[in-house]
């Protein structure tokens, strides 16, 4: 599958190269049929639903795992939060690891791979199509989540390689090879591989092509409409810049800027939902009452579940392997306090800031109903809800902030370009450790990966929304999949760590330092 | 009793002028000197998956720097001068770590020199001369 997706790439890059004189509305086309075309058959196998269901098979693996991990731990997720806190404070640090990344540092950087597009654009998209109830099932989906997160970022830690110079390589696929040779299991090496190459498929969807995308979109939204292969190439540029070129100082920049913005976003939606504090009341009532009835959305509850999970599982990557790529590089003794640090990821990331998100569409009224019955009215084609200016995505919660603020949307733009930007760099990173996994560590393997990752930029900006997002929530998904296996599997171990911890936490053995 | 004088040295102008202005202090009371080094850090701050890949292998390299680069040469000058001399090396908040090291090592001064490296940047947020007279549990002698 590699090989008929790079050689969609180098078409499509031919293509760029070769047509220059025609028009740049038609090289947007042609890159949109060609990755279309490429990657379908793949999307409808991920998505397709159960025999005689419209419930996809692949939405119920990722809860039935989030549950099972929240069962198997005892709500690890609510035991263990003040203590997860009192970590992130740097309570538990020893003061002479001073100099080595600290548990905040480790959170603050997975976090700004995660806290992004889907906080914004995707759960405009699970809201337009969910409705209001979608968000219920995204809350619920981001507390169980977290669960998962605690597990694979355990397992990160304990099974990264560390080198003799001091760095170190971790995430699923050293999990899924050293710790299946320790518990005497087969498979943990074809495991890996798969898991590589999808994630490296998702570095390139998810955490590439739909942010450019999404860029682009926001972009044309606030200075008006041009093509989006220019877009492509100056933000390739500049990821270039960062990733090849090794200029970490614009990087550092976007990673000090984007808690900021995060703030602020979180700031401004607060502000426009006490404005309308009257209808708060209103607001977690069509919540509740979608949930369960879909108030008119195309597939009732059922179509509200399935867009919530979805939007949650694609912006906090709770069980999908990435945090456990990012989480790995922490100083720590006790794997298992990373995992306490972790599962802080999914409840900043879905259920503060995409709840938020989710509030502001609502209250700001962004979706039609009908008067008299309450129900939401479905656009033309019926795929989803109609909006009072025909919005969907990152447009959407736009319009939805600047109906509160005017000046919000050029605010929103920047935000969304820094997230896009701040992702895109993480992911560049999580697929460039599969890939050294797969390939071998070494510049040269390393530099066909950063210009690969380069020229999907420029792909993902000209496509259009739809094959993006679902190519790219396919291959989040099938990284899911191959993960949770090895979850699964090493499950008992986290739980030995588990409990070893917990009774030296109250034997006192392990004790604060501040 | 013997006399501990905390020095805080980054290798600076000022810095030097406080250093000797120790040793000749510590020389009067037959006292004994730390020099102490701070490499500024904070673990709240934020770093790009790279940095923090490679942040263990880079302490290593900085912490060997300090050592060679600032503290090596200024120790062998002053042990030339006869007073008793012993080496810090930290990371943190540079006041903060001054004071902590002065508390552990029961010392009962620090000096520093007025201005570091970075007057800019301490104009901005507060210099650690200033931070250091608020907060120090000890005499604090800042050489201009």
């Amino acid at each position: 599958m590699t090989m008929h997706f790079k050689a969609a790439a180098t078409a499509a890059t031919a293509w760029l190269v070769a047509s220059a004189p025609v028009s740049a509305q038609s090289i947007d086309e042609r890159v949109n049929e060609v990755f279309a075309n490429s990657t379908g058959w793949f999307v409808n196998f991920i998505f397709s639903p159960f025999p005689g269901t419209s419930f996809p098979w692949i939405v119920a693996w990722l809860v039935i795992a989030a549950a099972i991990f929240t069962v198997y731990f005892g709500l690890i997720q609510f035991r263990a939060f003040p203590h997860s806190i009192a970590l992130v404070k740097g309570d538990y640090s020893d003061p002479n690891d001073a100099g080595e990344v600290s548990h905040f540092q480790a959170l603050a950087t997975a976090l700004s791979g995660t806290v992004g597009l889907g906080n914004i654009a995707g759960v405009a998209v699970a809201i337009g199509i969910g409705g209001p109830g979608a968000t219920f099932w995204m809350i619920l989906a981001g507390l169980m989540g977290m669960a998962s997160k605690f597990t694979e970022c355990t397992l990160g830690v304990k099974y990264r390689n560390e080198y003799e110079d001091g760095t170190v390589s971790g995430g699923p696929m050293y999990y899924m090879t050293k710790g299946f040779t320790e518990r005497g299991l087969p498979g943990g090496k074809a495991l890996a591989i798969l898991f590589s190459i999808f994630c490296i498929l998702g570095a390139l969807g998810g955490g590439n092509m739909f942010q450019a995308n999404q860029a682009h979109a926001q972009l044309t939204n606030v200075i008006g409409d041009y093509p989006g292969w220019i877009t492509g190439v100056i933000f390739a540029g500049i990821v270039f810049a960062v990733i090849v070129g090794g200029l970490q100082s614009i990087a550092k920049v976007t990673e000090k800027v984007v808690p900021i913005m995060g703030v602020m976003y979180v700031a401004t939606a607060l502000v426009i939902i006490l404005m309308n504090a009257d209808m708060i009341g209103w607001a977690f009532g069509q919540i509740f009452e979608g949930a369960f009835t879909g108030l008119g959305v195309a597939g009732g509850m059922v179509g509200a579940l399935i867009q919530g999970f979805k939007r949650a599982a694609f912006s906090n990557e709770a069980g999908v392997g990435s945090a456990a790529i990012a989480h790995s590089a922490v100083r720590t003794k006790e794997p298992i306090t990373e995992g306490f640090v972790s599962l802080l990821e999914p409840f900043i990331d879905t259920v503060v800031i995409c709840t938020m998100t989710a509030l502001v569409i609502i209250i700001t009224g962004q979706l039609v109903s009908d008067p008299e019955t309450g129900m939401y009215l479905l656009n033309e084609g019926s795929s989803a809800i109609q909006t009072v200016d025909g919005n969907s995505g990152v447009a959407l919660t736009s319009a939805a902030f600047s109906s509160a603020f005017g000046w919000f949307k050029y605010v929103l733009a920047i935000a969304v370009i820094l997230f896009a930007f701040s992702t895109m760099i993480s992911w560049s990173y999580y697929g460039l450790k599969a890939w050294t996994f797969l390939f071998g560590e070494g510049k040269a393997s390393e530099l066909v990966f950063k210009v690969i990752f380069c020229l999907f930029v420029i792909i993902g900006a000209a496509a259009s929304l739809g094959p993006v997002i679902d190519f790219s929530d396919a291959m989040i998904f099938a990284m899911a999949v191959v993960n949770i296996v090895a979850l699964y599997f090493l499950m008992p171990i986290v739980k030995a760590e588990l409990d070893s911890y917990l009774s030296r936490l109250k034997s006192g053995e392990i004790r604060k330092f501040h | 009793m013997s006399h501990k004088i905390v020095v805080g040295f980054d290798g600076s102008e000022s810095a030097r002028a406080a250093l000797s202005f120790a040793v000749e202090a510590a020389r009067k009371t037959g006292g004994e000197l730390l020099i102490a080094h701070v490499l500024e850090w904070s673990p709240y701050s934020f770093l790009t998956p790279t940095e923090l890949e490679e942040r263990h292998k880079r302490r290593g390299e900085e912490l060997e720097r300090a050592e060679k680069a600032i503290l090596a040469p200024v120790v062998e000058s002053v042990k030339a001068s006869g007073v008793t001399v012993s080496t810090a090396l930290r990371y943190g908040h540079i006041a903060e770590t001054l004071v902590s090291i002065a508390k552990e090592e029961g010392a009962d001064q620090i000096v520093i020199g007025r201005t570091g490296h970075s007057s800019l940047s301490s104009r901005l947020f507060g210099s650690v001369a200033g931070s250091l007279a608020q907060a120090a549990p000890v005499a604090v002698t800042i050489v201009p």
